[in-house]
C-alpha cells in the first residue's frame, strides 16, 4: 500500500494535542501506523512507540525515529464577563494572536477567537502598539452565563485555522510544526514496508517537545536505540530572509553541530548525495532545540541525526511547508535505514 | 419582547433559513471597495423579482425601486453599502509573495498570521509572520508594519494572481449559539436587511433602495445614488462597533462601549459625519416603544455611514442611520447576535409601515 500524505497530514492537523494533552493526536498517529508496524506502546509521559521489526539476525540493532506530535496553544487563566483570559503553552509571539480562530476545549469544544480589546480598555502603555498576551481575550460567541457553565480555568485552547493548500505543492496551517515530521515518518515506514531492512525501526511520536523536550528525554530509556534520527521543522525563507533560513521546497536540511554525530552525518549525507535527494547542510552551532538535543544525552549517550523540513512562519497558525520536502525527508530516512548493514555501529568512527 | 399573542404583522419573527443563508452568501463573497461585483451579482439576483425598476449606475451602485400603491406616498431612500474593507496586491516579489495595501480602515495588528483569499477565484493565501525563534525580545515589543508583511500564495501559486487584484480575509460565515461570526458583516447585514425590506415593503412608501459602493473609502457611492434617487427621507442601514468588552483593570468600568450586544438596533443621533434628523429619530424610537422592540442609542462618537453623504445631497435630505451592533468590526471576523439583527429588521419594517410624510412637517404640538 501507499499512503497518500496530504489527507493523512490534514487529518493530523485537525486533531488537537497540546503539549501534555496529546491523546487525540496519538490515536490518529497510531491508527495510521497500525498497518505498518508490529508492536505499539505508550510511554509514561505520553509518547507513542511503534516497532517495525527488521529482518536481520537476533539481536538486531535499533534505530529510533523521533518526531514530536505535540502542538503549541493556550490555556485559560480566567473568565471575565464571559470573555476568557489565557496564557501560552509553548512559544507564541503575541503579535500573531489578535483575530485568530481557536477551539476552547471546555466541557465541550467551543469555537472561539482571540480578540484585541479597544485601546481605551487597555493599559495606557499598550497604546496602539503591541498588546501583551495577558490583555488579550478569547470570545466564544456565547452568553456569559453559558461560558461560566462550560469553561474552567485550566482548559486548553487549540488553534483552529483549517489547512490551506497553496498552489500545487505547499500546505499552510497550524501545528505543521511538527505534524509534517510525523507524516515524514509515516512515509518512511510506508516505503520500508516494501523493502528489506536488517535493523529494527522504532518510530516515536514524542510528547511535550514544546515544553522542555520531555518525550525525547524519556523514550530512549524504554527503546535503547543504537542511534536516533530526530525529525523537525526548520526555518524556510520568505520576505527579508533571515540568514538562518532555507529555501522552501528545495530539499531538506541535515543538521551539523554539537547535537549531531559527525560520522552519522557523513553516512546519511552520502545516501542523499548518491540518490540525488536534495539537501542542505544546516549549521547548528550550539543546541538544536529539537528532540536530538535531548536524545543525545540520555543514559550513556546516543548518537543523533537531525533532519529538518523547511517551514515558513513557524509558530503561527499559517505555517507553510512544501509537501515535496516532507516526502524527501521520509524517503531519505527509508533509503538510509534499508541500506544499514547489521554491523553499521561498529563501522562508525570518530575521526 | 412582544407579550401580545396577536402580534401585529411587523413584530413577527423575521429571521429564518432564507435570511441566514442569504447573509452567509453575502459575507463569504469578496467585495472590496471599488470591486463590488460579487455582492452586486447576488443583490441583482435577489432584487430583480421584487422591484419595478433596477439599474446599475455609473459607479456600480445598484438602485432598485419598489413603488407603493397608496395615493400619497413618501419617497424613502434606504442605503446599504456593498463594499468591505480589504486589500489590494501592489507588488509582485516573485516566489508567490505579494506586497499589498489596505483598502479602508484595518488595524495593521489584525493582519499578522491570517488566511486570505485573492481575486475573483478566491485563490487561497496567507499573511505570514517571522518565526518567534528568529525575533529579538525588543522586536516582539514593536508592532509589525504593513511593509514587513506579504501575502504568500505558495512557491508555485503566484502565477494565478497579479498586481491590482483585491484580497480579503478568508473567514467563513459561522453560526455559534446566539451569535453569528463572519467577515464583512459590515455591511452585508445592511445589504441583507435592505433586500428583506424590499421583499415586504409597505404600500405607503416608494422604497428607493441603494446598494452602494465605496462607502469604506469615503461614502462615495451614496453621494451619487442620493442625487439620482432624490428622496424625501434617507436612511442608512449599517453595522456599528460594539466595544462592550471588559477593561484590563477589573475595577475599571467600560463607559465607552459605543453600542452593546443584546441591546437591540442602534439608532444614531450623531456620528462623525451626520447629525441625525431629530424627527426621524423620534419616529424610530416611538415605533420601537409601541412595538415592544428593544433599541439602543449609539453613543455619539466619530465614524460615519452613507447618511453622511445622503443628508447633504441637493437641497438636503433628512437622514438617519440604524445599525446592527457588531463586535470586532474591520477585522478577520466580526460577531453579532441574531436577536439584534432580527430586532433591527423588525424595527425598520414596523417604522416604514407607519411612515407618514407629516412627520417632516414642523410641528408645535
Amino acid at each position: 500500500m501507499t499512503i497518500d500524505l496530504l489527507p493523512h497530514l490534514k487529518q493530523m492537523l485537525s486533531a488537537p494535542g497540546l503539549s501534555g494533552y496529546e491523546d487525540p493526536i496519538r490515536e490518529i498517529v497510531q491508527a495510521a501506523w497500525q498497518p505498518l508496524c508490529d508492536e505499539f506502546s505508550v510511554s509514561r509521559v505520553g509518547s507513542l512507540h511503534a516497532l517495525k521489526r527488521g529482518d536481520g539476525a537476533d539481536p538486531r540493532p535499533r534505530v529510533m525515529l523521533s518526531a514530536h506530535m505535540d502542538a503549541i496553544g493556550m490555556m485559560v487563566t480566567g473568565i471575565v464577563e464571559g470573555f476568557l483570559r489565557f496564557t501560552q503553552v509553548g512559544g507564541i509571539d503575541p503579535r500573531i494572536l489578535p483575530g485568530q480562530m481557536v477551539v476552547v476545549h471546555g466541557r465541550k469544544d467551543l469555537q472561539g477567537m482571540v480578540v484585541l480589546p479597544p485601546t481605551h480598555l487597555l493599559p495606557p502603555e499598550a497604546g496602539s502598539g503591541v498588546v501583551a498576551l495577558q490583555y488579550l481575550l478569547i470570545e466564544t460567541g456565547l452568553h456569559p452565563d453559558e461560558v461560566e457553565k462550560l469553561v474552567r480555568v485550566g482548559d486548553v485552547v487549540s488553534f483552529a485555522q483549517e489547512p490551506i493548500e497553496l498552489g500545487a505543492t505547499a500546505l499552510a496551517g497550524h501545528t505543521l510544526d511538527n505534524r509534517v515530521s510525523v507524516a515524514a515518518v509515516t512515509h518512511c515506514l510506508d516505503i520500508l514496508s516494501r523493502r528489506k531492512h536488517a535493523w529494527d525501526v522504532w518510530a516515536v511520536a514524542s510528547s511535550q517537545e514544546e515544553i522542555g523536550v520531555t518525550g525525547a528525554f524519556t523514550s530512549p530509556v524504554d527503546i535503547q536505540p543504537d542511534f536516533a534520527i530526530a525529525i523537525d521543522v526548520t526555518f524556510a525563507r520568505s520576505l527579508g530572509g533571515d540568514y538562518r533560513s532555507f529555501p522552501l521546497g528545495e530539499g531538506v536540511t541535515l543538521a551539523w553541530g554539537p547535537n549531531i554525530h559527525p560520522s552519522l552525518y557523513e553516512a546519511i549525507a552520502k545516501t542523499a548525495y548518491d540518490l540525488d535527494i536534495p539537501f542542505m547542510r544546516e549549521a547548528t552551532p550550539t543546541m538544536t532545540g529539537t528532540d536530538a538535543y535531548a536524545i543525545q544525552v540520555v543514559q550513556s549517550g546516543i548518537p543523533c541525526l537531525l533532519i529538518g523540513i523547511p517551514l515558513r512562519y513557524m509558530h503561527t497558525p499559517v505555517e507553510t511547508v512544501s509537501l515535496k520536502d516532507v516526502r524527501r525527508a521520509g524517503r531519505l530516512m527509508a533509503e538510509f535505514i534499508s541500506a544499514l548493514p547489521q554491523d553499521f555501529m561498529q563501522t562508525l568512527e570518530w575521526k | 419582547m412582544s407579550p401580545n399573542k396577536t402580534t401585529p404583522k411587523n413584530s413577527r419573527r423575521k429571521l429564518g433559513k432564507r435570511q441566514t443563508e442569504l447573509l452567509r452568501s453575502l459575507c463569504d463573497a469578496l467585495s472590496v471597495s471599488g470591486d463590488e461585483q460579487e455582492v452586486r451579482e447576488i443583490v441583482l439576483r435577489e432584487v430583480k423579482p421584487l422591484c419595478q425598476q433596477v439599474e446599475v449606475d455609473a459607479m456600480g451602485n445598484v438602485l432598485a425601486t419598489r413603488v407603493g400603491s397608496a395615493a400619497s406616498k413618501v419617497q424613502v431612500m434606504i442605503a446599504a453599502h456593498m463594499d468591505e474593507v480589504g486589500f489590494m496586491l501592489t507588488q509582485d516579489d516573485g516566489d508567490g509573495l505579494f506586497g499589498f495595501s489596505i483598502v479602508g480602515g484595518i488595524d495593521e495588528r489584525q493582519l499578522v498570521g491570517k488566511a486570505v483569499i485573492v481575486g475573483r477565484e478566491h485563490i487561497p493565501g496567507v499573511i505570514g509572520a517571522k518565526a518567534i525563534h528568529l525575533t529579538t525580545p525588543e522586536e516582539r515589543k514593536t508592532a509589525v508594519r504593513l511593509e514587513q508583511l506579504r501575502i504568500d500564495l505558495g512557491p508555485d501559486g503566484g502565477a494565478k494572481a497579479k498586481v491590482g487584484d483585491r484580497a480579503g480575509f478568508a473567514t467563513r460565515y459561522t453560526e455559534i449559539g446566539p451569535s453569528i461570526r463572519a467577515k464583512a458583516l459590515d455591511n452585508r447585514l445592511g445589504v441583507a436587511n435592505l433586500i428583506e425590506l424590499l421583499r415586504e415593503a409597505p404600500e405607503n412608501i416608494d422604497l428607493l433602495a441603494a446598494f452602494t459602493v465605496q462607502e469604506e473609502v469615503g461614502l462615495r457611492g451614496a453621494r451619487v445614488a442620493a442625487y439620482h434617487l432624490n428622496p424625501q427621507i434617507g436612511i442608512a442601514v449599517d453595522s456599528t462597533p460594539a466595544n462592550d468588552l471588559p477593561s484590563y483593570d477589573e475595577d475599571g468600568e467600560n463607559t465607552r462601549y459605543n453600542t452593546r450586544l443584546d441591546h437591540g438596533p442602534a439608532i444614531y443621533l450623531m456620528d462623525g459625519a451626520t447629525i441625525a434628523d431629530r424627527r426621524l429619530a423620534e419616529w424610530l424610537m416611538k415605533t420601537a416603544e409601541d412595538e415592544g422592540i428593544p433599541y439602543q442609542i449609539r453613543q455619539p462618537n466619530p465614524g460615519g455611514t452613507d447618511a453622511g453623504a445622503i443628508h447633504k445631497t441637493r437641497a438636503g435630505v433628512p437622514s438617519i442611520s440604524v445599525s446592527v451592533p457588531q463586535r470586532y468590526c474591520h477585522t478577520a471576523a466580526g460577531l453579532i447576535r441574531r436577536a439584534d439583527w432580527e430586532n433591527t429588521l423588525r424595527l425598520l419594517s414596523a417604522a416604514l409601515a407607519r411612515l407618514d410624510s407629516k412627520i417632516l412637517t414642523p410641528s408645535e404640538a
